[in-house]
């Protein structure tokens, strides 16, 4: 029995921040330093989206997700939906096919039993449109003022297609960086209906399922379809330099070409925020053999998720780990991991 | 040290307080923005904001300055000018 | 959007680059004072198109960096009174005071709210009559005259719950002190075209008249750093001195005069301590005797609130331009986004963060 000591030094935080659940640094370094060495096992170590079991010869992917938004209903979606896509996208980030959900709900006491029903058809409806039922659940209550309305639990198993192999060691140089839209939407629509920062807006959240794009991606591209990724939390930058890492290459994008509305690039100039850094939740970043690139972008671009799709980088083998982007003005910088969560920069 | 970004304003009014507001807009964000200190302001003039403050009305015909100056650089140098806007 | 991406543009730029290598015959130091501008400079990768003859040097124009470490715990000890609601610009938040920072007093409890604005700050005095909200009121010029209106408006709404922490600095007084240290190598400056926005550029002259050094009042997107840059090296190349504005679409030599008078009404000038750096006479803002009522220093008890800076931070003397980030043994190590001994490291304006996010380590 190995005694477990807390690596993270209690003097640097005493307490969880909620950068400790951003999807930058601090997230990866509890993962890394707390549950990878506490849970060791060779699965978890993957640290992809989801895990995948070996079962009589099949591939089983499993993988699960938690949601905690505020508010519950925002433009263009809400809380319900969010946790279907959610886990059913991480699925699909495996090269899964989905067969079932298990729902996990935390109720605050004094939620409106209309507010609850209403994200109950939400995630009913969103469940038929992905084709995949919610098969089992479980319920708790939590005294007022110790939840925020509604928290979700999602969970999903699928079947990991034939002759599908990503993973983020997978990426090599000379592959090519694809993107199904614009990004940051999900992040800058919440954010706009904070309390403080509010600004109106046309825009909407990117919430969607992307597991029919991804069974296109998968049917042009094959086997060489490297790695996908859905970059929610900690946004393109955070999901591109733990590919990086973990593959051991360099990525380079370039900034003319990665696709932000200009509702995304006001709010963003405004609090001075870099777009690369904001929540998506219905991007799926593919990076793929560059013989199948073409095929692969058209693809996207013929499908109702992926109309603004582009090719924003490449995979290099210099500079292994790091993420670089040529600036618009023709610049090389660094794109490293969120650190923190973004805050709005005034002054 | 202060993050100003250039908006167009959209509307004005005065608030509770005898203020005058207005709505302006950023790329595809509109916001409440106060115009007291540039009361010359009219519908459709860009002002640089700073948390929430418009602090000067951007002036059109000093804003092509910048690009003036690259063709005369340009034409020192010798070196071709096109597209400069 | 307009009035940017005109001067985002990649041909135009490498104009510019062309004309500043063509330009520079020998070496030469030339300070940005703004935090806002060493970051585009970086963001945009400038500063590696840049002929080797041209060191840019990081100033002290970061409000979250220099606001003193003692305000910072003093913002801690409002934030954490019962009965408050403590808002603050979001970069503030994180910034380490002695022994924490707002976001940590957040998860232990405090009421700590970000705002975009002053006055979003007085819609929350209004919506909660029966709190305490107080306004962490940092920044340079530019940001004073906002802050002026939201104590102005209190008072004309008649709000009695709402005060601010005021941690006001002023440029010209840092750009002195850089001036005048025997230490000086700084031989031209790019001066924050948003501060010069409100202020106008008259209190630039004299400073540039003694010193006999040019000072390029500039903007901040990357064609207007650029120019600003040409200029500057045009005029130390010519041997020439004295106050030149870039940013002529926002800045006039008498500045914003309607704004310039309300923050009289409210401020006056003050001693003020700058982080790393030390006291500065005359080169702060505080609330006038008249407006005292909203001085949350007054509103609140805080005796005993005594700062203890990092031993290892140079921040100092990377905020004065004597030292840059990778000089300091802690850069990177000891010292990083996650853990920041000094506030440089924290606000994205912050030289060390910029350093640090934009891969100058690596």
């Amino acid at each position: 029995m190995i005694e477990l000591q807390c690596p993270i030094p209690i003097s640097d935080y005493p307490v969880v921040t909620l950068a400790h659940g951003g999807g930058g640094r601090l997230s990866q370094l509890l993962i890394e330093r707390m549950f990878v060495p506490a849970f060791a096992n060779a699965v978890l170590e993957t640290l992809h989206d989801g895990a995948v079991l070996e079962l009589n010869g099949a591939r089983l992917a499993f993988s699960t997700d938690s949601f905690t938004v505020s508010p519950l209903f925002f433009p263009g979606g809400d809380i319900g939906s969010l946790a279907v896509y959610g886990t059913v996208n991480d699925l699909a980030m495996c090269g899964a096919r989905p067969l079932a959900l298990a729902v996990g709900f935390i109720l605050e006491e004094g939620l409106p039993m209309e507010e609850l029903w209403r994200v109950i058809v939400s995630m009913q409806r969103a469940a038929v449109a992905v084709g995949v039922p919610i098969v089992t659940g479980d319920t708790k209550v939590v005294e007022r003022g110790k939840g925020d309305g509604i928290f979700i639990n999602t969970t999903g198993v699928g079947v990991v297609l034939p002759g599908v192999h990503i993973a983020p060691q997978r990426a090599v140089p000379g592959d090519r960086v694809l993107i199904n839209g614009s990004i940051a939407e999900h992040g800058i629509a919440i954010m706009a209906q904070r309390e403080g920062l509010a600004f109106e807006t046309e825009l909407v959240s990117d919430s969607a399922p992307l597991l029919d794009l991804v069974l296109r991606v998968l049917e042009v591209g094959g086997e060489h379809v490297h790695v996908l990724r859905d970059p929610t939390r900690g946004g393109v930058a955070s999901a591109l330099n733990e590919i990086a890492a973990k593959a051991c290459v360099g990525i380079r994008l370039d900034e003319e070409r990665i696709p932000v509305t200009e509702a995304v690039r006001g709010a963003c100039e405004i609090l001075g925020f870099d777009p690369l850094y904001v929540a998506n939740e219905g991007k799926c970043i593919a990076i793929v053999a560059p013989e199948v690139a073409d095929h692969v972008l058209e693809t996207m671009r013929a499908h109702p998720q992926g109309a603004h799709a582009a090719c924003i980088g490449e995979v290099v083998p210099d500079h292994p780990g790091k993420v670089f982007m040529r600036s618009r003005i023709g610049g090389l910088r660094v794109v490293d991991m969120l650190s923190g969560e973004q805050l709005p920069r005034i002054c | 040290m202060c993050l100003g970004i250039p908006g167009e304003v959209l509307s004005i009014e005065q608030n509770a307080a005898g203020i005058a507001m207005g709505k302006v807009r950023f790329g595809g964000v509109v916001r409440e923005v106060c115009l007291a200190y540039v009361p010359d302001v009219r519908v459709g003039d860009y002002v640089i904001v700073h948390a929430g403050f418009a602090l000067s009305v951007l002036n059109e015909e000093e804003a092509n300055e910048v690009f003036e100056m690259l063709e005369q650089i340009s034409a020192l140098a010798g070196t071709d000018s096109e597209g400069n806007g | 959007m307009r009035f940017l991406d005109e001067y985002r543009r990649e041909a135009d730029a490498q104009k510019f680059v062309r004309a500043i290598e063509q330009l520079v015959t020998r070496p030469w130091t030339i300070m940005e004072i703004c935090g806002g501008q060493t970051h585009n400079l970086i963001k945009f990768g400038i500063d590696r198109l840049l002929p080797q003859a041209v060191t840019l040097v990081h100033g002290p124009g970061c409000p979250v960096c220099v606001t003193p470490l003692e305000l910072i715990d003093k913002a801690i000890c409002i934030a954490q009174q019962p009965g408050v609601i403590f808002t603050s610009f979001g970069d503030m938040l994180r910034v380490p005071g002695s022994n924490s920072d707002l976001l940590s007093a957040r998860a232990r409890g405090a009421d700590v709210r970000m705002v975009y604005s002053p006055l979003d700050a007085l819609t929350l005095a209004q919506k909660n009559p029966d709190r305490e909200v107080v306004f962490f009121a940092v920044g340079f010029e530019t940001t004073a005259p906002g802050n002026a209106m939201a104590v102005w408006q209190a008072r004309e709404l008649g709000l009695r719950n709402f005060s601010i922490l005021c941690a006001h600095v002023l440029v010209p007084p840092a750009i002195r002190a850089i001036l005048a240290s025997p230490d000086n190598h700084i031989q031209a400056f790019l001066a924050a075209g948003h501060v010069c926005t409100v202020m106008g550029t008259r209190e630039y002259e004299p400073i540039a008249a003694q010193y006999r050094i040019p000072i390029v009042v500039t903007g901040f997107e990357p064609l207007d750093l650029l120019q600003g840059l040409y200029m500057a090296l045009r005029a130390l190349e010519e041997g020439r001195w004295g106050v030149e504005i870039q940013y002529t679409r926002s800045v006039t030599r008498q500045g914003n005069q309607a704004a310039q008078q309300l923050m009289y009404q409210v401020f006056e000038v003050c001693d003020r301590q700058w982080r790393g750096i030390g006291l500065i006479p005359a080169s702060g803002y505080r609330l006038r005797a008249t407006w005292a009522e909203f001085d949350a220093e007054r509103r609140f008890n805080l005796v005993d609130v005594r700062a203890q800076e990092s031993p290892l931070c140079i921040a100092g003397q990377i905020l004065q331009g004597l030292k840059k980030p990778p000089h300091c043994p802690a850069f990177g190590t000891e010292c990083t986004p996650e853990h920041p001994l000094g506030a440089p490291m924290v606000s994205s304006e912050g030289a060390c963060a910029a350093y640090y996010q934009y891969g100058q380590h690596a």
